[in-house]
Parts: C-alpha cells; sequence; structure tokens
C-alpha cells in the first residue's frame, strides 16, 4: 500500500514534469506536433507591437442609420486593410461612432494609419475651364465644379457595354439623379466647353468621361479601357467612397516591435527568477508541503498558459498583472491549507487526520476568498474595455486554475506523500 | 507564540492611514495629480536616436512645431526620447517631427519606437468606465459577502477597499507618480486582493464568533489575525517576490506597472488587519450595545 502510494506520487509528478516540458518546448508525435507556449501564444499589441487607431465618425446621424453608417465604414476599413495585406487585423465598433482598429505586428505603422485613416471622398465634378482632365491629375490642376458626391450613390458594379468591353455601373438615389442631370445638362448645352464631368476620390481623378448627351436615368455609366481587374478596383473604391462619414483620429498606440519584444524578454525572466524565488521560500518554509505547492504551482503555470491559448485570449500586460495576481492567490491557498494542516498536528491529531481536518477547514476560506474575487473579475470582464478586460480573463482563468491545482493536485499529492514518510516534523510541525 | 493585540490600538492605525491620505489630498488640491496623456488628452513619442542627445538640444531640434513638450530620456543607455505634450498630434504631425529628427540623426523608420496619442474627450471616458466598472464589482462583493457572512463583514471589507484605494492614490499624488493605464492595473489589483485577503481573516473570525462567548470582539479579531498572521506574511511576501523580481529585471513599461502593483499587495494585506478587522469589532460593538440597552 505505501510502496503503491510512493509510485503513484512520482508518476504525478512525472506527468506534471511532462507537461511542464512540453509548454516550454513543444511536442512532434509523428505529424502532430503541439507548440510550445512560446510559439502558440497570441501576444497583444502592447507586447508584439503594432498600432491601435480608435476612429471616431464625425456624424449626426442617430439609431439604424447610424449604424448603418458605422457597418458600411468598418466594411471599407476592412477591405483597405485586407489590401494592405495585413495579418490578423481585428476590427471592431466601439460604443455608437467608433471604430477600433488593431493591426499586430505593422512594422510602418505611420504609413498604415494613413492609408485607412483616408476618408475616400468620391466626387463628380464639371470640367468649367480650359484644362481637360485626365486620370491621375489632383482637383487643383483643373478648374471645375462639384456636382454631386459620394453620398448620392447607392451603388457600383462591374458590367460590359455593347462592345463586351468591361465598364463601372452606378446607381444613384433621388437626390443623385436630379445632380447628375443637371450636371450632365450643364456640361453639354454650352459647345465652347470640353463636357468632362471627371470623377474624383480624395482629390483625385480616376476617371474623366466625356458626356454626349443629357443623361435623365438614376444611373450611369464609366466607359474606359478598362481590365476586368481594373474595373471592378474601381466599383470598389466608388463603393467605399460612397461612404458619407468623416473619420477623427481620437486614440492611437503605435509600439515599436523591438520596444515590445524587450518588455516581453525581460517579463519572462523576471517571471521565471520571481517563480524560483517562490519556490525556494516554499521550499524552507513549508518542507515537504513546499515541494509539493511547488509542484502544484508549476502545473498552476501550465495551466492557465494552454487554457488562454485555448481560448485564443490575448496576453497582454494588464493580462500579466492578473496572472501575477492570480498566482499569488494559488500560493494562498496553499499556505491557507499548510497552515491549517500545523494547526491540526499542534493540537495532536495524527498526520492523515492532520490533513484531512485541515484540507476540510481551508477549503471553506479557499472558497469564499476565491469566489469573491471571481465576482469582481467577472463585473470587470463584463464593464470593463480594453485593458481592463485582458486583466479580467487572465485574472478568471488563474482563479479557476489556482483552485483546481490547490484542491485537487495539492491534496492528492500530500496524501499519496505519505507514502514514504509520515514524520510530521517533515509537514512544518513544530511537535 | 504571544499573541499580539492589533485591534485595541485602532485609533493609531486609522490615524496613521487617515494621515497618509490627508497629505495625499492636500498635495492633490495644492499640485494637482501627475495625469499621463491618457487621461488629459495629448501625445507621446518614443524615438531611438542611437546617442544620448541632451533634452535641450532635442527640444531644441523640434521647436518649430510649437508644442511646449516635457522630454526625458529613456532606454538602457539613454539612447532614447519619450516627447510629451498635452496636444492631441494627427498621424501626419507626428510623422513631420520624427522625421525632422530622422534627418538630424540620421536614423531610420524603425527608430521610431512608438507612439500614442489620445483624445481629450477620451480620457475621461476611460476614467469614468474603469470607475463604473469597479463600483458595480465592490456592490457585488458586498451581495456576496452578506450573503455568505453577514452585513457588518461586507461593510468593513468594502471600507477596507476605499481604505486602499485611497492609499494608493495618495501614494501617486505624493510621489508624484505618473497617473495612466498602469494606475488602472494596480486599482483592479486592489479590488482583487484587497477583498480576497479580508476574506481569510474574517473567515477566522467568523469561526472563532461561534467558539468564544464571552469574548469581546477585539478579543476574537485580534484572536483570528494571530491565527492566520502567519498566512497573511507569507502569502503576500512569495507574491511580492514574483513583482519585486519583474520590477528589478524589467523594463521601463515593466517596471511603470510593477510599483502600483507592489503598493496594492502591500495595503490590501495592511488593511485586512489594521482596517478591516477594527472597523469590523467596532460595529460590532456598538450594534451589541445598543442591542443590550434596548433588551433592559
Amino acid at each position: 500500500m505505501k510502496g503503491k502510494n510512493t509510485i503513484l506520487f512520482f508518476l504525478v509528478v512525472a506527468l506534471i514534469a511532462g507537461l511542464a516540458f512540453v509548454a516550454m518546448n513543444g511536442l512532434t508525435i509523428g505529424s502532430y506536433t503541439l507548440g510550445s507556449v512560446n510559439d502558440s501564444m497570441k501576444l497583444g499589441l502592447d507586447i508584439k507591437g503594432g498600432v491601435v487607431v480608435v476612429y471616431e465618425a464625425k456624424t449626426d446621424e442617430t439609431g439604424t442609420d447610424l449604424i448603418k453608417t458605422m457597418e458600411q465604414t468598418k466594411q471599407v476599413i476592412g477591405k483597405r486593410v485586407n489590401e494592405l495585406g495585413l495579418t490578423e487585423p481585428i476590427i471592431t465598433i466601439q460604443g455608437d461612432k467608433r471604430i477600433r482598429i488593431e493591426l499586430p505586428g505593422v512594422s510602418n505603422a505611420q504609413e498604415a494609419i494613413n492609408m485607412i485613416g483616408k476618408t475616400a471622398q468620391l466626387e463628380f465634378a464639371r470640367v468649367t475651364g480650359d484644362t481637360p482632365a485626365y486620370s491621375g491629375m489632383t482637383s487643383d490642376m483643373f478648374e471645375s465644379e462639384t456636382v454631386l458626391t459620394g453620398e448620392n450613390i447607392d451603388d457600383a458594379y462591374v458590367s460590359t457595354n455593347s462592345y463586351n468591353q468591361p465598364v463601372v455601373a452606378l446607381k444613384f438615389d433621388s437626390t443623385g439623379t436630379d445632380l447628375f442631370t443637371e450636371g450632365t445638362r450643364a456640361a453639354t448645352n454650352d459647345g465652347t466647353q470640353i463636357g468632362q464631368i471627371a470623377i474624383l476620390l480624395d482629390g483625385k481623378v480616376i476617371s474623366a468621361p466625356t458626356v454626349k448627351k443629357v443623361l435623365t436615368d438614376n444611373s450611369a455609366v464609366i466607359e474606359g479601357s478598362f481590365t476586368l481587374a481594373a474595373a471592378n478596383e474601381l466599383a470598389t473604391l466608388i463603393r467605399g467612397g460612397a461612404l458619407p462619414v468623416q473619420l477623427e483620429e481620437i486614440q492611437t498606440s503605435v509600439i515599436g516591435p523591438t520596444l515590445g519584444l524587450d518588455s516581453l524578454k525581460s517579463a519572462i525572466n523576471a517571471a521565471k527568477i520571481g517563480l524560483i524565488l517562490v519556490v525556494l521560500f516554499m521550499l524552507v518554509y513549508y518542507r515537504i508541503p513546499g515541494i509539493i505547492a511547488s509542484i502544484a504551482l508549476v502545473l498552476y503555470a501550465t495551466i492557465v498558459l494552454y487554457v488562454m491559448i485555448g481560448f485564443n485570449a490575448t496576453l497582454t500586460l494588464p493580462g500579466i498583472a492578473g496572472i501575477v495576481l492570480s498566482l499569488g492567490m494559488a500560493v494562498d491557498a496553499n499556505v491557507i491549507i499548510f497552515e491549517r494542516l500545523k494547526e491540526e498536528m499542534l493540537v495532536g491529531k495524527s498526520l492523515r487526520a492532520s490533513i484531512d481536518g485541515g484540507f476540510h477547514r481551508a477549503m471553506r476560506t479557499i472558497i469564499d476568498s476565491n469566489v469573491t474575487t471571481f465576482i469582481a473579475a467577472v463585473i470587470l470582464f463584463i464593464f470593463g474595455e480594453g485593458p481592463i478586460k485582458g486583466f479580467a480573463v487572465t485574472l478568471m482563468i488563474g482563479i479557476v486554475s489556482s483552485m483546481f491545482t490547490a484542491v485537487v493536485v495539492t491534496k492528492t499529492l500530500l496524501k499519496l506523500s505519505l507514502g514514504f514518510t509520515d514524520r510530521k516534523k517533515l509537514y512544518g510541525s513544530r511537535g | 507564540m504571544k499573541e499580539i493585540k492589533f485591534t485595541p490600538k485602532y485609533k493609531l492605525w486609522f490615524g496613521i492611514s487617515g494621515a497618509v491620505i490627508l497629505i495625499g489630498l492636500v498635495l492633490m488640491l495644492t499640485r494637482g495629480l501627475n495625469f499621463g496623456i491618457d487621461f488629459t488628452g495629448g501625445t507621446m513619442m518614443q524615438i531611438n536616436l542611437n546617442q544620448t542627445v541632451s533634452v535641450s538640444e532635442v527640444s531644441d531640434a523640434i521647436k518649430e512645431f510649437d508644442l511646449s513638450p516635457e522630454i526625458v530620456h529613456a532606454g538602457e543607455q539613454k539612447h532614447e526620447v519619450i516627447i510629451k505634450t498635452k496636444s492631441s498630434l494627427s498621424n501626419e504631425d507626428r510623422a513631420q517631427i520624427f522625421n525632422v529628427l530622422k534627418t538630424k540623426y540620421n536614423l531610420q523608420d524603425s527608430d521610431f519606437r512608438s507612439a500614442e496619442q489620445f483624445g481629450a474627450a477620451i480620457g475621461s471616458e476611460i476614467r469614468n468606465r474603469a470607475l463604473m466598472a469597479i463600483s458595480v464589482a465592490a456592490i457585488f462583493m458586498l451581495i456576496y459577502i452578506w450573503f455568505r457572512f453577514e452585513l457588518i463583514f461586507g461593510v468593513a471589507a468594502i471600507v477596507a477597499l476605499l481604505h486602499d484605494i485611497l492609499i494608493l492614490i495618495s501614494v501617486y499624488s505624493i510621489f508624484n507618480l505618473t497617473v495612466n493605464s498602469s494606475f488602472i492595473a494596480a486599482i483592479l489589483t486592489i479590488v482583487g486582493y484587497s477583498i480576497n485577503d479580508t476574506i481569510v481573516v474574517f473567515d477566522r473570525v467568523r469561526e472563532n464568533v461561534k467558539r468564544s462567548k464571552g469574548k469581546s470582539h477585539f478579543e476574537v479579531a485580534d484572536k483570528s489575525i494571530n491565527q492566520t498572521l502567519t498566512r497573511s506574511i507569507n502569502t503576500s511576501l512569495t507574491t511580492l517576490l514574483v513583482i519585486g523580481a519583474l520590477y528589478f529585471l524589467g523594463v521601463e513599461s515593466i517596471r511603470e506597472f510593477a510599483l502600483p502593483l507592489m503598493t496594492g499587495i502591500a495595503v490590501g494585506t495592511y488593511s485586512s488587519i489594521f482596517i478591516a478587522s477594527p472597523v469590523w469589532a467596532i460595529v460590532r460593538n456598538k450594534i451589541a450595545r445598543k442591542g443590550s440597552y434596548a433588551a433592559n
């Protein structure tokens, strides 16, 4: 019986050591690879580097109109981000009229912000001077008068004309139709002028068709020597440009990748040294229970990291604060158990009875203190945003893991350890 | 082990805490808190110059932008500068400022290490939302403690929590530390740790109340504190070891948030013994006396 417990004890220890080893170094069995924590953990922008920009829409819209506008804005930004070929962008609508864009690992952050923040204001402008407009010109290179803006365009899509060439078809809303009719009339009426209506995106001409007759339809076609791809791009840009909202940059964080990595490396080193100090302290102060607590803490750390990877959670600096706090609570749970164990031994109970009694009494304390903190973490998760959420997530994961390791692992190992010794002194008794 | 009397000297402990909070508040009213750009709005840029350049030289180099900036050195060899200004600079403005320094000191794009910009309104929003989250969390914790213990324990725990938050704010005020996002992390840690630590002591009190009929509430509280004292010391010591390692070995951004965390843990432990327990005993005593008058 005693021998069996000793073997079980070392089996559990070996299992935990194995898990920790895999967490540090990764594992490959055949074609199946389990990455190490270092490789698999998603790191927050504050660690890995990247850009966070929060834009506020300058609009007076409310209700469903606003929601629609924001959704459109989000889509347009999504397209632009994709065009930049950035990986794992996170674009979320915050509150009513804000958009938060997170771009991890962007090396040239300033450029990325420039591309995304462009308003992409679409404009139809009648050329009024003697200089004809060509695509690529800017609005200050020729004289013109605005006919309508992107606000009045409902849709743009690729179509083909009678020669089977790709063209971009536009659909105006009712105001747009009126404005367009007026514009084409003004452009064709007077024989002295060039008769162009230039289509500008952010003040740059993308196409400058010549108006041949007055158009009263709610649609128009932009012809040109388009390839299908070019027509598609133009239609996309016009659809994107049809966004009637201007964005104001209200919050930005740009973190260079090197700065983030510096802090991560030093944080990992510090955490290792901190853990070693804790283990040493526990060994010296609590002896055999100290060894057991250290094993439980190693498992605790492994579980927290793997659960975070499993939930696809992102590790941020406030998240590290949450882990440190729950690590403290994991140590606390063990300390509470061992102190109770000592007290039980002090009143003369046998070691086995002391372990049972100590656990029983420690459990109530541990549950009450952990549940209270867990409640705080849940509330912070629900009501908090950004860094507060990151803190709450790691704290919740940490509390559950610490309860599990303290209650299940510490208890099991303590009982199994009776297989190789029953000297109370080794369990911290002064008697 | 001889029992240490903690709670009867509550006037001393309350006095010490009160004095710290008072100094903090007075300084806060006269000098003001040192708010970071997260709270006031503004811009921060960190640039690696690859050499140590004096603050006045950097200030001269960018004086055309008229920022009245605060410039400090950063990095291990003081090769980096952090430029902070209260004005909220756009992306283009930031790029222009960097380009001036880039040309002057022959920098690479990657030397623009980080930048942060907060609009003026967003700071108070972050603050309000954090305050709201913390208040709601406190209410729910109070309800749980009420349910599991009794209301007086809950009230005493919340008093201790408020005390801890006030002390932390005072520490920021006295040492003129920058109130930024690490401050929020510290407040959160206090919310988690302070209550947790108090509950462990109160759990003992709850247990001892049943066993020690005829003893005063101060005696019961003292007995409970003494029984949990080793645990209180060991737990805060080990937690401080971990955060201390982060503080002494971490880079600036880590240190900046390790320091308030350490304060939070230390204050959280202190208040369970010196604030929460006497508050419980005082209130409990008052109620008991009233009860006996009513009985007469």
